[in-house]
Order: C-alpha cells, then structure tokens, then sequence
C-alpha cells in the first residue's frame, strides 16, 4: 500500500506506460462510453458517471465464441483466454468492480467457468472513486460505497488537475512500479482531498433501501399482485438485464459458415420469453409478470440464498435506462410493504 | 466425467443402434451409443437420475436423462422425442452417425439411502426415460430392495416406451401396471390416466418410496393421490425440466426458485419441492 500522484494531463503517459498489460479504459465512442482496449490514450476520459455499457463485458463479452469445429471432424478447437495474460481494467468504478466478486461465485460454483475465471485471473483492476454519484445510485445499502476500496487493487481520486492514486494490493503495487517514471509520491493534501471527496460522495447519495429481510421476505409473495403494478407497464426490452453488471445469464448457439462451424454463447435476458419457454412451447415464465418477479427475486433472494451476497451492487443502471422508469427500489419498497399487510392479516 | 479443463467441450459418440419407441409427429427415437474415444469410459461414471447435453454439431445441444443404467455397460442410451430444432436434427441420425454428449451432469436419484425399501415408479409417456435407469438399477441389485412396483400409462398402446421389457419385468416379480388414455382394442391393462391407475394399484406407503415422472400436470396429480394414499412428502421424489443451455448452473434459466434443476436437480424430493411455487408452474 502506498499513495502517489500524477498531473491529470500526463493521463495518456500512464496508459503509454502499462507495456506490460493489455489495458482497458472508459471510452467515449459516439454518446455511450464503455470500457475499450485503449489504442489512443487521447479517447480514454475519466469524465463520467459511469460507463453506459459496464465492464462485465470484459470478462464475459457480449458474443464469444467456446470453440470451433468443422463439420465432418469431431475435433474442437477452444478458444480459452489465458490466465497468464495480463489485463489492467483502469477507471472501473468500485461498483462495477464488486459485480465481478458477486458473478464470480457462480462462475467457480463447482464447475470453474474457465473463459470468465481466466480473464479474471488475469485482471487487476485500478478503479476510480467517484465524486458525483448519478441519481439513482445506492451503492451503499448493497455493501460497496463510492470510493469503497473492497474489490479493488488500486483506487484513483480525480482530485481536478491532479489524481490520487493509492495501491492496495501487491497487483496494485506492480502497476505502480511500472509507472515509476511518471507517478510521484502523494502528499498529505492528497490524501485529505481524497477523504473529503469519499465523505462528500457519501452524502451525496440521495436513493437507499435496507435490504434486511427482503431474501428471506421476497418468496412469501410469489402470488401477490403488487408485481402486476410494475410488469404491467414493462415492454420486455431486456435492457435493464442486459446493462447490469451482476446480470450473467447467456445463450448458447451454433453458427456454421458452410462447413466451419462455432458454439458461440452470447448475452441473454431473463425478460424475453424465448429464455424459458420449453420446446413443447410450455412456458412456465409465460408473461411479464412471471419475468419481472424472476429477476427481482433472483437478485434479491434466490442468489443471496445460494451465494450470500445480493446480486445488485447498487449502479443504478436498470433504473436509468428502463424506458417506462420501472424502478427496483421502487418494487423493493413495495415488497416491503407488502410483507406488513400479509403479516397483518395473518 | 465432464472435461474438468472446461466444461463446455462435449464427447463424440458413435450411434451404434437408434430404433424408434413410438410413431407419430412426436416421435420417440432410442439412440444407444458409444465414445469414438474409448478411454472416455475410463473415467465416465454416472448414476441414474443423470442427465447430459445431447448435440448436434451445427445445430446445438438439449438436455437428457441418460436412459440407461450404470450396470449396462460400453453404451450409454438416450430416448428422445422429437419436439423441437435440436430434437429433429438428432432424429435425422440413424447409426453409424456421431453426435455429441456433455455430461454427465446434476444428481441423481438416493438409491442408497432407498436400499430396504419398497419402490413404486410412476410414469407417464416420455416420463418413462429417466426412470428405466432406476428400475434396471433396482433389477441388477435385485436382493438390496424389496418389492418394485412400476405404474406406467402412456396415450395410447403405441405410445409406451421401452414395451419390449415390460415382459422382463413381469418374469423377475415385479409387478408391471401399464395403462393408456381411452380404450383400445386387445388391451387388458388399465384404461384412464395414470393418477387413477395409481389409486386402482393403491401401493402402500410402508417402508416404500414412490418416484414419479412425466408431464407437469401428471406429476402434480400422481403426487395428490400419493399423498391421499399416505405417502409423506420425503417418500415422494421426482425429475424436474427446464431449458437448459449450459448444463452447469451457469446461464441461468432452469431456476425453480433458488434451486438450478441442471445442478441441484434434475431429482428433488417434494419436501424440497412443496415450498417452491415455481416447482409446478
């Protein structure tokens, strides 16, 4: 653990001096920004909330392919990313950050997930903290904070013209000997200015929910129409699953080009019908209803049932992009409510 | 057992025979089949109750109970009705093909603990598949179990599967109650549904254990009527099924609640499965 600094416009001096890694950053690419493998220090900005698509994507891509083969040849070729390739997620935020510790219970539970778990292995993550959570964050009432050091190996403060960096782990402490000739050591205005920004964060989160109680609750209203309220007005677009971090769930296909074929999983959403629905056409998530109750209680009850830990870090993403402003918290606080009334007509 | 390296990676069977169970648009096709690499077997091991991805290489892979019992050795079976993409492009198959097995996975059924008891199977139509492996797997260990009484209803007489061993049943001492939906001509068994096929051979629930499986709705009746007829909820077990894309409790979409039907199940008792609404929806 050790505290340094560096002038926020030799930025792209950093990212030019992680030779030894692959790095990946938030890139501005049209009006989303999502973390790329840098290839021009110039496009990385460390100016936003937080990035439009998170870098779940970075451990488990949108489309990968598991293996190829060619039809007639019963030889698979996987193509399984090494763990030995060194990765520097840089800029990722603490939330983000932490989705990666929740999803990857489930990626190692028994059966080691290697295209995810080697990526991982790979990666240290240098996070930023963040001065200016957006409206709909509530990362504290799910364990993290914004600038919560937990999952991180480094922890960046974006203190104006100057950035804090502080090492964490022995990963952390790496990057920072390869950046030698451009960090220098922090002072104690620094780490004052970083404190003061974390406790301003802190209280500049403005949306909260006390989960105790609600994994136990949420299976007790399985009937309760209060999820009608909300599915109701849901069009099944899948974009609040498709922009969470913890959100893990994929398809598998088969694609063939004549005879060179591939199985390719590819990002899928618990909010489409096509997820569950049977080949015999039996659906037993047969509506918006069935689905929306799913993916709450999948989060807030079923994960942290079988992995201790909520499956939501709080981002907010699900609750900015929604485009009928369905709001998890909003269904959270309804099924607290809930609760009282059976519980009083009991 | 399933590559450890990585679990996505399948096994290359040979079909050795594939022979169809019943007629029909939804026909059921048997498929008995071996590894092209032999030393697969070396370390294969599976119990009935298992199940594993059945594929075809371009096209993709589905979800089966491995039909046949550990103690039928150098083949692994699989009967597969033809309902959707991947069910008729394994159809297409006739022996000589490959296709492609990834297992086994998810438990299988306490026949151990079960060891002293009564066995009552309950099936219906492909229902039938994953309890064959318990009924061969009770038939080779004949003298660790008490009676066997399998209960097994289909549409029609066509529609059984596996009816070239009912008579084998019948010669060892286990007693074979067959049914079909409505009547037929030359059929001597049971007429009606097989929840009333239950009631009419009223097995005891005394040091028994009844497994059932088949369509969603039969299941929930045969458990009703077992119930009526005693049977506590540990002495009732069943096979449950989802779509399944990863077999691993990885992707997702079997959950029942908080349970994945690929990894905690296929086989649940219904004391675990009475507290889960979605169990039966």
């Amino acid at each position: 653990m050790a505290d340094y600094r560096f002038a926020k416009e030799k930025l792209a001096d950093v990212l030019s001096g992680l030779t030894d890694y692959k790095v990946f950053a938030p890139t501005v690419t049209g009006d989303v920004v999502r973390f790329l493998e840098v290839a021009d220090p110039a496009q990385v900005s460390l100016d936003y909330t937080n990035s439009n698509v998170p870098p779940k994507e970075l451990m488990f891509p949108e489309t990968e392919t598991l293996f190829r083969y060619r039809l007639g040849q019963n030889e698979f070729d996987a193509t399984v990313p090494s763990p030995e390739e060194k990765r520097l997620i840089f800029g990722i935020r603490p939330c983000d950050a932490q989705a990666y510790s929740i999803v990857e219970r489930l990626y190692r539970w028994d059966f080691n997930d290697p295209y995810f778990v080697n990526r991982r292995e790979g990666a240290t993550l240098v996070g930023l903290a963040c001065a200016d959570p957006c409206a709909n964050c509530f990362c504290p009432s799910v364990g993290g904070g914004p600038a919560s050091e937990k999952y991180l190996d480094a922890i960046m403060f974006d203190l104006g013209d100057t950035v804090y960096l502080k090492t964490i782990t022995d990963r952390g402490d790496a990057v920072a000997k390869a950046l030698s000739s451009v960090l220098e050591p922090a002072g104690d205005s620094e780490k004052k200015a970083a404190e003061k920004q974390a406790d301003d964060a802190l209280s500049k989160i403005q949306r909260s929910i006390d989960t105790a109680g609600i994994p136990e609750k949420l299976p007790s209203l399985y009937d309760h129409p209060f999820w009608e309220q909300f599915s109701d007005r849901c069009l099944g677009c899948g974009i609040c699953t498709f922009l969470c971090p913890t959100c893990h769930c994929f398809d598998i296909q088969d694609e063939c080009e004549a005879f060179d074929g591939r199985r390719a999983r590819m990002w899928d959403t618990c909010m489409f019908a096509e997820y569950s629905v049977h080949a015999s056409g039996h659906n037993p998530r047969p509506t918006r209803k069935e689905r929306t109750r799913n993916r709450i209680d999948h989060k807030y009850s079923y994960f942290p049932t079988k992995f201790d830990v909520i499956a939501c870090v709080g981002c907010g993403r699900c609750i900015n992009y929604c485009p009928v402003n369905i709001d998890i918290l909003d269904i959270l606080e309804k099924s607290k409510e809930a609760q009282v009334k059976e519980e009083k007509t009991a | 057992m399933m590559d450890e390296s990585n679990p996505y990676l399948p096994y290359v069977v040979k079909i050795e025979d594939a022979w169809f169970e019943t007629p029909g648009d939804r026909a059921i096709k048997t498929f008995k089949v071996n590894f092209v690499d032999d030393k697969v077997w070396d370390t294969w091991s599976h119990s009935p109750g298992q199940c594993a991805m059945v594929g075809r290489l371009g096209v993709g892979e589905s979800m089966f109970c491995i039909s046949s019992a550990p103690s039928e050795e150098g083949y692994l079976r699989f009967s597969i009705m033809r309902m959707g993409k991947v069910t008729c492009a394994l159809h297409e198959l006739e022996a000589g093909d490959t296709m492609t097995v990834r297992g086994p996975v998810g438990n299988s059924f306490p026949l151990e603990e079960w060891e002293g008891k009564n066995i009552v199977t309950v099936g219906g139509g492909i229902g039938q598949a994953p309890l064959r492996p318990v009924i061969n797997y009770i038939r080779s260990n004949r003298d660790k179990y008490s009676d066997l009484q399998v209960i097994y209803g289909a549409r029609t007489k066509e529609d059984h599967c596996f009816k070239d061993e009912f008579g084998e049943y019948n010669q060892e001492g286990t007693a074979c109650h067959l049914s079909i939906d409505v009547e037929e001509e030359e059929w001597s068994h049971f007429v009606g549904f097989v929840p009333n096929l239950l009631m009419e051979v009223a097995p005891s629930p005394e040091n028994a254990v009844a497994v059932t499986c088949g369509p969603p709705i039969m299941i929930k009746f045969v458990i009703q009527n077992l119930e009526k007829l005693g049977f506590a909820p540990e002495q009732i077990y069943t096979t449950l099924e989802e779509r399944m894309k990863c077999g691993i409790g990885k992707c997702g979409r079997c959950n029942v609640g908080h349970l994945y039907v690929c990894k905690d199940g296929p086989v649940f008792s219904y004391a675990t499965l009475k507290d889960i609404p979605e169990a039966f929806a």
